[in-house]
């Protein structure tokens, strides 16, 4: 219901354009200042923080080099620090996280998308974008005293099943990666969920119905002809959703276990980029150990810069319609 | 309507800036968790004593507490391992000044189990409390326990072992024993506030520890007794090097002091594997990390009289808190010492 | 055999069209179990004690959070100050202003700013203002979390103006008034809407924010004055409380998620349900 769609002659202006001095006193100027030194501060920002990483961190990338994202010790007390424990612990979280959540966060997609009927979807899609806003610190705490007992349950029947492979052998201590993984897990599925039901919902309408006057079934159509439309789309949820769950400090220092060891096993406490940053830059003593896990910092942040670009490139092009 | 919202928003401002500030001195403290719940009585009730003074005090572990004091952005430090050489030499060098130790109170530091179906307290001695951190004893069923407890039903379960994920006293106080009673250990590991555990979960601060051990069965870890005591967890007697079965106590602490060297005058001692028969062997001295030099005067003050306050009515606080007051030698000796703060 | 394969097909149509529904549900479903779950534990807890009362001695039962919900305010009331103004203004500089190259720098720029995990964006505060002024604050962890405001506030400020027609900008400046007036008079009123809900969200969403405060505003037993001391916040307390061993203290970590949670989803829900509405009614 646009107000006032005033009949204006779009033939050619009516008057010349404004000259400088008309410009400077109507403020155009100002405004124009005003708003690029707002950008530029912003890219003041983000310069200052890339270089605050780097400079903070050139004790321990002297020291290191490349190889401090290979050596596994972590170990303060002789001033020995690899990377490697909290990259794995990082990437394996995250990667159980995408295990778990993208089968529900694109399934649920799909339904709400295609299946459902308008109404329950939009009630529904309402609901679980309200997930996304539930703030870190609160998973965190349904992690310890809601998610672990139960996966302490649960257990003892993973391993009956699963328990051969290497991944689930080994004492469960109930913090865990695999735990970390399973809250992770929950707090993805909103964004996937989100950004694959818009993407899935903008393609074209004739394709929906030409698979469908050809006789397929609505699974058929949504799963052979949609969703391929939709791919890209769907693959730059899943890896914001990624670029997310990486960087996640409090529900994961819940519920890892904190422990910086590589193990096969799951069921193994692990520690992450992010939470050892949290729980040891207050305390760092020591040039040098400060400098490490501000390079830990600076190794996640590169992490997620290029899961995002990646993503971007997916998004951008298959989303038209984002609100 | 917006303008009403602006002076709202103008009168918020005004009565949580400066309004209050001008009357309140806040000083800034943070580190142990070891001492924490006693600090967090005497600040409390020194604060109702003085409602001027605030003494903000963060425990983040006594790692945090010697860097945040280095760093300068806290007024003073707690740390239960004592700064090394090395830390004292940092501070200086960054401040062209010295830091001083003044203990405050003695604890100790108790295994905590949570194992299923044994509501006794388990002996540990010395071998099997450093195999069991080590990784080389898994089990609760293990022989070396068994030996040490022929009563107990010690089930065929993994022993989950909780220790520290952040710079800790506590830690510096428990490798510090086991550095002394495993040659295996000093090698391996060493002492320190921040080491590299063989196995284990890691829980932060005393609170995480005593939380996780709480929350995890099968689990042993190490805390400060009042979060034993005031979790109604489950401690065990460790044998010291007498060879008695000790139970973390006042008692038990208070003769670790007593049989341990003399207190040297920076204060920076250790008191742990003491030879004393009644003495409980992983016992240690906590101090609070006070800077030679304190610019501000009425800070300085009030650093100086809390200190001597401390040494005197606070230390009839400690024993409600299950923590031993200092030894009346080293209350004179600090009392003198307190001088030295300019 | 055709009979058979149609029935194959309308069976595998049915039987997904289930697992994509549970799928559904169970996400739907959690978020219904974690507000009633802090209900029953912290909401059916709460007391008044709660918002009145500060924190007692460790280990005595009793006290409350009055100092971190205060502290909480004030530092968003900080991170809305310091972001709202940048991101807005960067918005209205790409929707209004833009060359291309430039545009695409600060666009490409601020998704880089979005990206940075919130732990690393406490550092960058550490580092920038608490060590050379020697001592936490609000002021810091305002600042984190402003910082943390401003790639969203960019993003959803640009989109909130680009969906303000042309004509209306067209039709200002045919009037006689000046570019800069357009878009002050005109164009920022008509977006007006979607920009409010854009920064509730955006403050919604910082409201939650732990890691970047733990060692800029780092905690405080009292009540902090002004902005150059520490000061509690409600996210930490939750943290801080959660692991510890104390049952008194997980109650009130309970209460506590269940206060910000609820204020998080109100606000939330309330500018979902205004977006909506408004996108019923523009054309």
């Amino acid at each position: 219901m646009a107000a006032s769609s005033t009949t204006v002659s779009s033939a050619g202006p009516s008057r010349p354009a404004p000259n400088f001095l008309e410009r400077l006193r109507g403020g155009d100027e100002a405004a124009y200042l005003i708003t690029f030194i707002a950008a530029a501060s912003i890219l003041l920002i983000t310069g200052m923080l890339v270089y605050e990483l780097f400079v903070n961190s050139a004790d321990a990338r002297a020291k290191f080099g490349w190889a401090f994202l290979f050596t596994q010790t972590w170990d303060p007390v002789n001033d020995e620090f690899g990377a490697l424990p909290f990259i794995y612990g990082t990437l394996v979280t995250s990667f159980l996280a995408l295990l778990m959540g993208i089968p529900l966060g694109v399934g649920a997609a799909i339904f709400l998308a295609e299946l459902a009927p308008p109404k329950i979807s939009d009630a529904l899609t309402f609901l679980i974008e309200l997930l996304a806003a539930v703030p870190s610190v609160i998973y965190g705490l349904l992690g310890i005293f809601v998610l672990v007992p139960i996966l302490r349950l649960v257990e003892p029947s993973l391993r009956s099943v699963l328990g051969w492979t290497p991944f689930f052998s080994g004492p469960f201590y109930g913090v865990s990666l695999f735990s970390a993984g399973v809250v992770l897990a929950v707090m993805i599925i909103p964004f996937i969920i989100s950004i694959s039901r818009e993407v899935i919902l903008a393609v074209p309408g004739d394709q929906r119905e030409a698979a469908l006057a050809l006789g397929a079934t609505r699974w058929e159509t949504t799963w052979d002809v949609v969703v391929p439309f939709a791919k890209k789309g769907i693959m730059g949820s899943i890896f914001l959703a990624l670029a997310r769950a990486l960087g996640e400090t409090m529900a994961v220092t819940m519920v890892v276990g904190n422990d910086p060891k590589i193990k096969a096993s799951l069921f193994a406490p692990g520690y992450s980029i992010a939470a050892v940053i949290a729980n040891e830059f207050t305390e760092a003593t020591g040039k040098l150990y400060t400098s490490a896990l501000i390079e830990l910092g600076l190794v996640l942040f590169a992490l997620t810069i290029v899961i995002n670009g990646v993503a971007r490139l997916l998004v951008m092009g298959a989303d038209k319609y984002k609100t | 309507m917006m303008k009403r919202m602006v002076t709202l928003a103008a009168l918020l401002a005004a009565l949580t800036t400066g309004v209050v500030s001008a009357q309140q001195i806040l000083i800034n403290a943070a580190g142990a968790t070891f001492p924490y719940p006693m600090y967090s009585k005497w600040f409390d009730e020194y604060h109702k004593k003085f409602p001027k003074l605030q003494f903000n005090y963060q425990s983040i572990g006594s790692g945090g507490g010697i860097k945040q004091v280095t760093e300068g952005t806290v007024e003073f430090g707690a740390s239960d391992g004592p700064m090394n050489d090395k830390q004292l030499q940092e501070f200086r060098d960054k401040h062209g000044y010295g830091i001083l130790h003044f203990p405050t109170v003695m604890g100790a530091d108790v295994p905590v189990y949570n194992v299923a179906g044994v509501s006794t307290d388990l002996n540990f001695t010395p071998e099997a409390l450093a195999g069991i951190f080590l990784g080389k004893i898994t089990k609760w069923n293990d022989p070396e326990l068994v030996k040490a407890n022929p009563g107990a039903k010690l089930p065929p379960a993994d022993i989950i072992v909780v220790h520290r994920s952040d710079g800790s006293g506590t830690t510096y106080i428990w490798t510090d024993y086991l550095s002394k009673v495993s040659k295996e250990w000093e090698m391996k590991v060493g002492r320190g506030t921040s080491v590299n555990w063989p196995v284990g979960l890691g829980g932060k601060g005393n609170e995480g520890v005593s939380g996780q051990v709480q929350q995890t069965p099968n689990s042993i870890g190490y805390v400060e007794l009042i979060y034993a005591v005031q979790n109604k967890m489950k401690t065990g007697k460790v044998k010291n090097l007498a060879g008695n079965w000790v139970q973390a106590s006042l008692a038990g602490v208070t003769a670790a002091a007593a049989s341990s060297k003399e207190m040297p005058d920076d204060f920076r001692v250790s008191i742990t594997n003491a030879p004393g028969k009644d003495a409980y062997p992983i016992s240690s001295f906590t101090w609070l990390l006070i800077p030679e030099k304190i610019a501000d005067p009425t800070k300085k003050k009030a650093i100086k009289e809390f200190l001597t306050w401390m040494l005197a009515d606070g230390q009839n606080m400690t024993e409600a808190l299950a923590y031993a007051r200092l030894p009346k030698a080293v209350v004179a000796k600090e009392s003198k010492a307190i001088a030295k703060v300019q | 055999m055709r009979d058979l394969h149609t029935l194959r097909r309308k069976t595998v149509n049915v039987v997904m069209l289930t697992i994509t529904g549970l799928c559904t549900l169970f996400a739907a479903g959690t978020l219904v179990f974690i507000l009633g779950y802090l209900f029953v534990h912290g909401g059916s807890s709460l007391t008044l004690d709660f918002f009145t009362k500060l924190p007692t001695p460790v280990g005595e039962p009793g006290g409350g959070m009055a100092n971190a919900i205060v502290g909480s305010a004030k530092l968003l009331a900080l991170a809305m100050v310091v972001g709202v103004p940048l991101g807005f203004l960067g918005g209205v500089y790409l929707a209004e202003f833009g060359g291309s190259t430039f545009s695409f720098v600060i666009r490409y720029v601020t998704d880089l700013l979005n990206g940075v995990p919130s732990i690393v964006i406490g550092i960058f505060a550490y580092t920038l203002i608490v060590l050379p002024q020697k001592h936490f604050s609000t002021l810091a962890g305002g600042l984190a979390l402003g910082v943390m405001m401003i790639p969203i506030a960019v993003r959803s400020s640009e989109e909130f103006l680009r969906t303000i027609p042309n004509s209306l900008r067209e039709g200002a400046v045919a009037l006689g008034a000046s570019k800069a007036k357009a878009i002050l008079t005109v164009v920022i009123p008509a977006a007006k809407n979607g920009i409010m809900t854009g920064i509730m969200l955006n403050l919604a969403r910082v409201a939650g924010e732990t890691a970047p405060l733990l060692f800029t505003s780092f905690g405080n037993r009292f009540w902090s004055p002004g902005w150059e001391q520490p000061t509690s916040a409600l996210p930490v307390m939750i943290f801080t409380y959660a692991i510890s061993p104390y049952e008194d203290w997980h109650r009130q970590a309970w209460s506590a998620g269940f206060v910000l949670l609820t204020l998080v989803l109100a606000v939330n829900i309330f500018a979902r349900a205004v977006l909506a509405k408004k996108k019923h009614v523009a054309r």
